[in-house]
């Protein structure tokens, strides 16, 4: 066709199929698991386990100590609690901040987010792919130290019943669907976190400064959740009641802290999400 | 030749009504654009770098808001509507981007799946189709990482060609070419104009608006300056005299005394504005002054010389 050759007729619009809105969540899957980051973050977590058991195996200890650790010797499957509790301080939330960070932020320093947007994805579509996402990590994150925990446990200590904080003993298949439940909680425990992330990843293009940021956010509210003389407040941070997962291990599990702990993840996670969802549909893309 | 006129509004793909973009700041980007695209037609969107094309067609596809004005595509206002037109735009903003993780098919295949109204069972052998059209196919599990300027180019217009679309709104679809990437790029849009698909692409290369557009829309300082056919902005320009000679003084002063007017003389020629009279009347008076004439004739200024003239800036010329 040369260029002053009269215009061709306009296409008749093409017939379309039914709508498939699941499957920008399936990629937003394949992104964050398809990258070799993803699989050291995960790789590092299953590395506590094995840590923490080799010490003990080293240490010589033989059971009944202090806490869940010095439980271990005695038990390995008090190696996956131990292990969960530990990581919970730093190890997890490492992990949440660098996934959430690069979520948003990631695809806007790539340029990706003009394709995506213009695809058309929908700007509450994909940050609701995002979010789910990063819940599909949280508990990929956890339940990584759960099977470790699981595998190391079994293979350097003895196992057996589980003698819980109140006292009563369970059997060890109770005892594995308890820590499974444990797993599940301080995933959701870090849906605060993640939600924080999030939006602080739709402030911004650059996914570093995201990430330092959030764990930025988190470490001040660590210290905040330290200082007693503003304990007033202390019901409020977001990581005040993180220690409930262990009111699983009595019995009957003791459900009040646990649930005011989840209840506050959700608010955060509401507060912020509705904050990012705010942000990504009124900004300019470039 | 025949140049269809301009459609009325309601058979236009793309329609923007007093389109303006103030960034914070106060700098006007884009100053009370109207642009009428016509069905069909091939559109060069032409402008310096920083005259306001990108982000005209940023607010043509809806990723940022304009400060006033108004969109239309495919008969729908944009962005409400942007979840029902965008399926039917294929669309290149402001270079390539792609995870570089990942292979150029993963890519497409990603793209697609954002767009909740592509059908997944034939999303690979749909995203096969585009990578073959763009001269991709042996590449396509090669990680992006690895694809050269060009190569990924071409892989941004794939995801345009992953569906069939009504619109095509391209953003400089050749730069970072080689001069054969670019021809094949042209090609490709000239096969995908033949198909019925309206293009519009941005260009600060007068040589694509030449060999590809029959329409074009001149933008400089964030303001549209003129938009018409290809043919229409040629047909006006008015032809030159030019006189190639050894006799300079004379041929000049007798194209002066038969009413030519702007004259220039360079090491060579003479050239001037004709007036009405046939040719042959302005060779037969030079023969009489004893003019020596070794080239004589009529040209036609280039594109290029008419927009560096209507926008008084200069633009990269290609080649």
């Amino acid at each position: 066709m040369s260029p002053s050759s009269a215009v061709a007729e306009p296409v008749a619009p093409a017939a379309r199929p039914g709508r498939y809105p699941l499957a920008l969540f399936r990629s937003e899957l394949q992104l964050v698991f398809g990258r070799a980051r993803t699989w050291v973050l995960l790789a590092v977590l299953a590395g506590v386990p094995l840590l923490i058991g080799i010490a003990i195996k080293l240490s010589g200890s033989e059971g009944g100590g202090e806490g869940f650790i010095g439980q271990v010797a005695g038990n390995g499957l008090f190696l996956i609690v131990a292990s969960l509790g530990l990581s919970l301080p730093f190890f997890l939330p490492t992990a949440v901040t660098v996934i959430a960070g690069e979520s948003l932020a990631g695809e806007s320093s790539l340029g990706t987010l003009r394709n995506l947007l213009t695809a058309p994805a929908g700007r509450s579509r994909l940050l609701a792919a995002k979010m789910v996402a990063l819940i599909v990590f949280c508990l990929a994150a956890t339940l990584t130290i759960w099977l470790s925990g699981l595998i190391v446990g079994f293979a350097l200590f003895p196992v057996g019943d589980v003698l819980l904080l109140s006292g009563t003993t369970i059997p060890l298949g109770e005892g594995l669907l308890r820590a499974l439940g444990i797993a599940v909680v301080i995933a959701l425990s870090l849906l605060g976190l993640a939600g924080i992330g999030l939006f602080v990843s739709s402030l911004t293009s650059t996914p570093l400064a995201a990430m330092a940021a959030t764990f930025g956010t988190f470490i001040v509210l660590g210290i905040l959740t330290a200082i007693p003389q503003i304990d007033v407040i202390h019901p409020w941070l977001l990581m005040f009641r993180w220690t409930s997962f262990a009111d699983l291990l009595r019995d009957p599990p003791y459900w009040g802290a646990i649930g005011k702990n989840l209840l506050l993840q959700a608010g955060y996670l509401t507060v912020f999400y509705a904050a990012a969802w705010a942000r990504i549909t009124s900004r300019d893309i470039v | 030749m025949t140049q269809t006129q301009q459609q009325p509004a309601a058979g236009s793909p793309l329609v923007t009504r007093g389109l303006t973009k103030r960034f914070r700041g106060g700098q006007v980007a884009v100053d009370s654009v109207d642009l009428e695209v016509p069905a069909g037609s091939v559109f060069g969107f032409l402008g310096p770098n920083g005259s306001g094309k990108t982000t005209t067609i940023r607010m043509l596809l809806g990723l940022i808001a304009p400060t006033a004005g108004e969109v239309q595509l495919l008969g729908e206002p944009m962005p409400k509507a942007q979840l029902r037109v965008l399926p039917r735009v294929g669309a290149l903003v402001e270079g390539p981007a792609f995870y570089p993780f990942w292979s150029g098919q993963a890519n497409l295949l990603r793209f697609d799946a954002a767009d909740s109204t592509a059908d997944p069972r034939t999303r690979k052998a749909r995203a096969g189709e585009a990578l073959e059209r763009v001269g991709l196919s042996n590449a396509a599990g090669k990680k992006v990482r690895a694809y050269s300027l060009g190569m990924r180019q071409r892989l941004a217009i794939a995801v345009a060609l992953m569906q069939r679309r009504e619109l095509l709104v391209l953003d400089e679809p050749t730069n970072g070419l080689d001069p054969q990437g670019t021809r094949e790029v042209r090609h490709l849009i000239q096969d995908l104009a033949g198909d019925g698909t309206t293009i519009f692409t941005s260009t600060h290369l007068l040589a694509e608006v030449e060999q590809v557009c029959t329409h074009a829309a001149v933008m400089s300082r964030g303001k549209l300056i003129r938009q018409s056919s290809v043919a229409e902005l040629r047909a006006e320009l008015r032809p030159r005299l030019v006189v190639r000679t050894p006799d300079l003084g004379i041929a000049a002063e007798t194209l002066k005394s038969l009413g030519v007017t702007d004259l220039k003389t360079t090491d060579e020629t003479v050239e001037g504005d004709a007036v009405e009279l046939p040719i042959e009347k302005f060779a037969a008076a030079l023969v009489a002054a004893d003019v020596r004439i070794h080239g004589f004739g009529l040209e036609r200024p280039s594109l290029e010389e008419t927009f560096v003239a209507l926008t008084g800036e200069g633009f990269d010329v290609a080649q």
